[in-house]
């Protein structure tokens, strides 16, 4: 048993870290709220003033915000409904029997480190680019008229790319899951006559239902926040069309310099996730009891 | 699967994975390709597979032209430095949560967790505001910190799971036998969960390599990493595709190794040990 001694070296050895991470969560946080209701301009400093809940006004009157919500909401919903769909599939096909199994997972999980910037510019000039991209290259071949994947589907474009990114990230959890399967009791129920069909509707879905949950709420938190895509794709762009939450906070944050009108978007964007990050936690939360 | 299955089915099923594979990779494959490729072939049309004049120009001008290294040098600093220091702040905790539980080590467990949920653009105002006033824009030790704070949540959960999974009884001996808790920490208990430490360090190295948000928008030149260096790329100046490849492949190329060797511990750490 722990000693009284060692409880204390152990309380000590905790201390740092909860203390940054004290830090860490409540400065910033209490900043935010405290520039949210203060009139702050980068570029006119000395016009400073608390202002009720005037940057909040401001933001939600942005003609941009209901859009960005909407947007924000459209790409968080295509790629989760892309890489889940696609996911269970592909989990599904590597974990049958195959040769090189090792190879083709490594070769699927690959798109998951490219780092976002590089995924997307990739995809933006070597792929969806109108004049010669590889899509459009593919178009000319075939006798269609090249299609401008981000200037006429900028949003269904970035969804593109993103799940491209977000794939393996499903799959490979997916995959995982279901490897801890247990044969017998597919056997069991192929022996009995199950068709394949309801085998994959009543064994093995149920048993991948957390695994799903998971990758739901994990990616969920992640692309709430997707920005580096989006920025050097279209800039948010043409016009609105793919601004989202946090793209917009940005543009009012480092573009136009108005720190208190952001910093009212800051906490919008807290609020959105943290109604997510409560189910997540749930989830996560239960399974430490198991 | 102990079930026998015909070749027959096998070949099919291997055909259909390897084209579902190839597909996933094909972007980073052309890529690859395409970065030795002379420019004007970069850009061909119809667009060359492999018959190419293959050429190292690419990599030898974004080096010159664009500074090329200095970039990468920031994002190795960056990447290793807030892993060491986000190790260093780890292993104690998790070390003490796993072996010395309170009655609210699962509150904690879960509160660090939460303070990963906070969306960047959430803080992006004071964080901003705070590095210009304290003068750490633009600098490789501010960035470092943020990083740290970002992932430690992470760090911290990993080695739980790992530490968890160590016999306590072994500590128990290793104290009878009058070792120190500093000795029984270094001797005992490192050895034993140096796997479990070292996939730890390969993920937050690739996070912290590939992280696109504070890089981005906390540094202009000094400090900027291959995240900013890479976006740079975003506004079009002619031809450059061969290049833009060139710069990506440099830029990508270390991680998606450690990636490949990591990939088994990658989903626990990754669903904080909700999915093993």
């Amino acid at each position: 048993m722990a000693t009284q001694s060692s409880r204390t070296a152990a309380r000590l050895m905790l201390s740092p870290t909860v203390i940054l991470l004290l830090i860490w969560m409540i400065v910033p946080l209490a900043m935010t709220l405290w520039f949210s209701f203060q009139r702050y301009n980068l570029l006119y400093p000395d016009r400073a003033g608390f202002i009720w809940f005037g940057n909040y006004v401001n933001f939600l009157a942005t003609p941009a915000f209901v859009g960005a919500i909407f947007n924000t909401l459209i790409l968080v919903g295509g790629v989760l409904a892309i890489t889940v769909i696609l996911g269970i599939a592909i989990a599904l096909l590597i974990d049958q029997p195959i040769w090189g199994q090792g190879v083709v997972r490594i070769l699927v999980i690959s798109p998951f480190f490219i780092m976002p910037p590089v995924a997307a510019l990739i995809w933006k000039n070597m792929f969806m680019n109108p004049t010669n991209g590889l899509f459009a290259e593919a178009a000319k071949f075939i006798g269609l008229a090249p299609f401008d994947f981000l200037g006429q589907a900028p949003l269904a474009s970035i969804i593109l790319i993103v799940a491209w990114q977000w794939l393996p990230f499903a799959t490979l959890i997916l995959l995982t899951a279901l490897q801890s399967l247990s044969s017998e009791q597919l056997e069991a129920a192929e022996m009995d006559g199950a068709p394949a069909f309801s085998r994959f509707r009543h064994i093995i879905l149920p048993h991948m239902a957390r695994a799903i949950t998971v990758v739901v709420l994990i990616q969920t938190i992640f692309l709430l926040g997707i920005f580096g895509e989006i920025l050097v794709t279209t800039n948010g762009g043409p016009g609105t069309a793919s601004t989202t939450l946090p793209y917009l906070i940005y543009k009012e944050a480092l573009l136009d310099f108005d720190a208190g009108t952001a910093a009212a978007g800051g906490v919008v964007a807290v609020i959105l996730a943290n109604v997510v990050a409560f189910f997540l936690m749930r989830a996560i939360g239960k399974n430490l009891d198991a | 699967m102990a079930r026998t299955t015909s070749i027959q089915r096998k070949s099919l099923t291997t055909a259909a994975a390897w084209a579902v594979a190839l597909l996933l990779f094909f972007p980073i494959l052309w890529t690859f390709l395409t970065a030795f490729k002379p420019e004007p072939q970069a850009v061909a049309s119809p667009p060359i597979f492999l018959g190419f004049d293959w050429t190292l120009q690419n990599f030898i001008d974004v080096n010159e032209q664009r500074d090329y290294f200095r970039y990468f040098v920031n994002s190795i600093i960056i990447a290793l430095g807030s892993t060491a220091l986000g190790i260093a702040l780890a292993v104690p905790a998790a070390w003490s949560m796993a072996f010395v539980p309170g009655a609210r080590t699962k509150d904690l467990l879960m509160w660090m967790l939460s303070t990963k949920m906070m969306p960047a653009v959430g803080v992006l105002v004071p964080i901003y505001l705070m590095f210009n006033w304290l003068g750490l824009l633009d600098s490789r030790i501010g960035l470092t910190v943020i990083l740290t704070l970002m992932n430690l949540p992470i760090i911290v959960w990993m080695l739980y799971t790992y530490f968890k999974e160590i016999p306590g009884e072994i500590l128990e001996a290793a104290r009878m036998d009058g070792a120190s808790l500093r000795n029984e920490i270094i001797h005992v208990l490192t050895p034993m969960a140096l796997p479990g430490i070292a996939s730890t360090v390969l993920l937050n190295i690739i996070l912290a390599w590939n992280e696109a948000f504070w890089t981005i928008n906390l540094t202009v030149t000094d400090a900027a990493p291959l995240t900013k260096f890479i976006a740079g790329f975003s506004s079009p100046q002619g031809l450059f595709y061969a290049k833009l490849s060139a710069a990506s492949t440099l830029a990508i190329a270390p991680i998606l190794i450690m990636g490949w060797f990591s990939q088994k511990q990658l989903v626990r750490g990754l669903t904080f040990g909700a999915v093993k």
